[in-house]
């Protein structure tokens, strides 16, 4: 299966080798946005990634908050979206806004 | 989230159990629900356990705010199916593309020269009757059928079955005549007409498609619509 649930087991997969493991995950929408609540991003240690939370858009802001977490850091909820000031920084070219929360695997 | 509760997590979804992760996001926390029992962290008021039953109903994911701060409820609903009776020249596009989709394929055809691992390489084949097969696979609500063989000694039994189940999206090949025919035998078999007109007949979306891989294409948009738009009139 090529679906959103391969993400969970290639988690325990990736713990089980010793690696760090954070899971990002959409959980609110607004508007357009390009996945929808329950998409998920898996970050090891090294920055490898699997799946997505957007269109490519928001990942790399995503994955410093994922290695962010692994090190140590509490779970956070992100929030993306297009405004005037940072449509040309990290953002939704879309026009949507979405809500990821990013946690380590312990 | 804590390594032992992934675990947990990853054998009620390999077991396809209807699964809710609830995660407390103002406090860090997760209680796991599967097949509406709570395996692993705090109870859930009445309330949720209300909300969880209706987020699996609708197969969405969502976000909730009350007195507990913010709720994400995570769904996990068994995996999609798509059942195909007719090894042909179609299925072996459609396979790959449903599977991309995230469906399990399973294709159904008894005559062996057609069902062949080299000609569905990495795909379930199932070499039974069609209506033993549909029997055995019991179509439930998150699994789609279509029948591509033609003949009605192979369709028409696995249609047979397939109208008594819950199936999402049930379609048969071929064209306008070709279905009203069928429709006439499967009505002798008694079926009236809400389970008839359960069959998209004839199969797929009116692009305009031709060869194999676009009657594919038009065979899975027209499952994508009825999955995601079920209250759409069909059309096309």
């Amino acid at each position: 299966m090529t679906g959103e649930h391969d993400i969970l087991a290639q988690a325990a997969a990736w713990k089980d080798e010793g690696r760090k493991v954070a899971l990002a995950t959409v959980v609110s929408t607004w508007g357009s946005s390009p996945r929808p609540a329950g998409s998920q991003l898996l970050v090891d240690g090294a920055g490898n990634m699997m799946g997505s939370v957007s269109g490519g858009c928001i990942e790399g802001a995503v994955v410093k908050e994922a290695l962010a977490v692994m090190e140590g850091a509490p779970p956070t909820l992100l929030e993306f979206g297009v405004s005037n000031e940072q449509a040309w920084d990290v953002g939704l070219a879309c026009g949507g806004r979405v809500q990821v929360y990013v946690e380590a695997v312990s | 989230m804590n390594l032992q509760l992934l675990r947990q997590l990853n054998e009620a979804r390999a077991a396809k159990r209807a699964t809710c992760l609830v995660r407390f996001l103002d406090r860090h926390e997760e209680s796991l629900v599967v097949d509406g029992k709570l395996v692993d962290g705090a109870p859930l008021s009445p309330a949720l356990v209300d909300a969880v039953a209706a987020a699996h109903r609708e197969d969405r994911s969502r976000t909730l705010e009350g007195e507990e701060g913010r709720i994400f409820l995570q769904i996990f609903n068994p995996p999609l199916r798509l059942l195909i009776v007719g090894a042909v020249h179609i299925a072996q596009a459609l396979a790959p593309m449903a599977s991309l989709a995230g469906y399990a394929v399973t294709v159904i055809d008894p005559r062996r020269s057609f069902a062949t691992d080299a000609r569905f390489p990495d795909v379930a084949l199932n070499g039974e009757w069609p209506d033993d097969a549909m029997s055995e696979l019991a179509p439930d609500r998150r699994t789609a059928v279509v029948t591509l063989t033609h003949d009605p000694k192979l369709d028409d039994p696995a249609l047979d079955v397939v109208l008594r189940s819950e199936a999402f999206y049930i379609a048969a090949l071929g064209s306008t005549r070709t279905h009203r025919q069928r429709v006439a035998r499967l009505r002798e078999l008694g079926h009236g007409d809400e389970a008839i007109a359960r069959i998209h007949g004839p199969a797929g979306l009116d692009i305009g498609a031709v060869s194999p891989a676009e009657i594919a294409v038009s065979v899975m948009a027209e499952m994508t619509r009825v999955l995601r738009r079920p209250d759409e009139p069909a059309a096309g």
